[in-house]
């Protein structure tokens, strides 16, 4: 049907060859948004890999209990559930109902903001119990215990599993704030910058999510330049895009759940 | 673009699948949860079967949630095998070496 729409749309303009049909038969934005998702797919593969080649030939440490068992399975089951909210969110658009789109998206935004909020104070947790950063200062807290060991003796392993989870939780904050902005539009911006100034100043320095929350600075500008040089009001097709991002996203957690958290499960 | 309209025409009146795909995905994380903490199989069949859930959950999310199965055929195969492709000659780029450092030993 595309096809045939396209053919007759440039015999319609007098311009046979100039409107030649789409070989995916899907129009350029989505095409474009699967060629990107390709791409970033090989992103996550590589330091799966990496993760996977170092825990091959070290003494691979399972420093994950139950409570973080559980909150990883909670952070799942929100990625999981925001999958249906937007699925739910392109159907709205495509029948033209705008209000039920933008509720649809906000209930996806929220179960995202669900799942950066419990990741983050896991990832507090574990560094205040010695998992720490590469390079990043280390809280008092984190000077002994049975993570500070693991700090010590296998270094790879808070590399790889602060650089895995930090790329894939950076995925989903821009995935927020890209739904936030087909949602809300320039509405938005006020709020990313209200949320990026509370979060700079509630958040104690000593927290790595201090530094962390500026990336909600860096997706305000970004934003605001793309929403004020090409102001549009988004359609069903964006919908769609912005829902191709947003389950990759939580295709990506699939693979990171059970490989880094279920492979590391700490039994007592 | 016409033929997306005609597919979300389509697929609208039937959303309960999306559902019983939600519920699925939930069901398999609930096994894998089950399988990692109960320790049932020995590491590396543990690895195997969270691998293989993994990626029925995947191809869950792409088939349905992502619209991939009501794409045209020449688009599916093209993104899955390219993917794919990229993954094996990963794969054999990065495990072969990881193998010869456990024959050899870690210095």
């Amino acid at each position: 049907m595309a096809n045939a729409t396209l053919e007759h749309d440039a015999v319609q303009h007098g311009l046979p060859g100039a409107y030649e049909a789409p070989l995916f038969g899907a129009y350029s934005k989505k095409v474009g948004m699967w060629l990107f998702l390709a791409s970033d797919s090989l992103t996550f593969g590589a330091l799966l890999f990496a993760f996977s080649y170092n825990r091959i030939y070290t003494a691979w440490p399972t420093p994950f209990h139950v409570e973080s068992i559980i909150n990883a399975t909670i952070m799942t089951a929100c990625l999981l559930s925001s999958s249906l909210t937007m699925v739910m969110a392109v159907f709205a658009a495509q029948r033209g109902d705008r209000a039920w789109t933008r509720n649809w998206l906000l209930a996806t935004m929220v179960f995202g903001t669900a799942f950066i909020v419990l990741h983050g104070m896991e990832w507090s947790k574990l560094i205040s119990e010695g998992l720490t950063i590469p390079g990043f200062p280390k809280p008092a807290s984190a000077a002994a215990g049975e993570l500070a060991d693991i700090s010590k003796n296998v270094p790879q392993f808070p590399a790889t599993f602060f650089g895995l989870t930090a790329m894939h939780m950076l995925h989903v904050t821009i995935g927020v704030i890209y739904l936030g902005v087909v949602a809300f539009r320039k509405w938005f911006l006020p709020v990313l910058g209200v949320l990026w100034i509370a979060g700079y100043l509630l958040i104690p320095s000593e927290n790595v999510f201090h530094y962390g929350i500026h990336a909600l600075l860096i997706g305000l500008i970004i934003s605001a330049v793309i929403l004020f040089l090409k102001p549009k009001d988004y359609d069903a097709n964006d919908v769609e895009v912005a829902g191709l991002y947003w389950h990759f996203v939580d295709l990506v957690w699939m693979f990171i759940f059970p490989l880094v958290y279920l492979m590391s499960t700490k039994i007592t | 673009m016409h033929e997306v309209a005609t597919h979300a025409a389509t697929h609208d009146d039937s959303k309960g699948q999306y559902f019983w795909v939600w519920g699925a995905l939930l069901v398999l994380t609930a096994v894998e949860v089950v399988l990692g903490y109960k320790q049932i199989f020995e590491p590396v069949r543990m690895l195997e079967a969270l691998l293989v859930l993994s990626i029925i959950k995947s191809a869950l999310i792409i088939g349905y949630f992502m619209h991939l199965k009501f794409e045209r055929a020449i688009m599916r195969w093209m993104l899955v095998l390219s993917v794919t492709a990229c993954f094996i000659i990963m794969y054999f780029f990065f495990f072969p070496d990881a193998g010869r450092i456990l024959r050899l030993g870690v210095q």
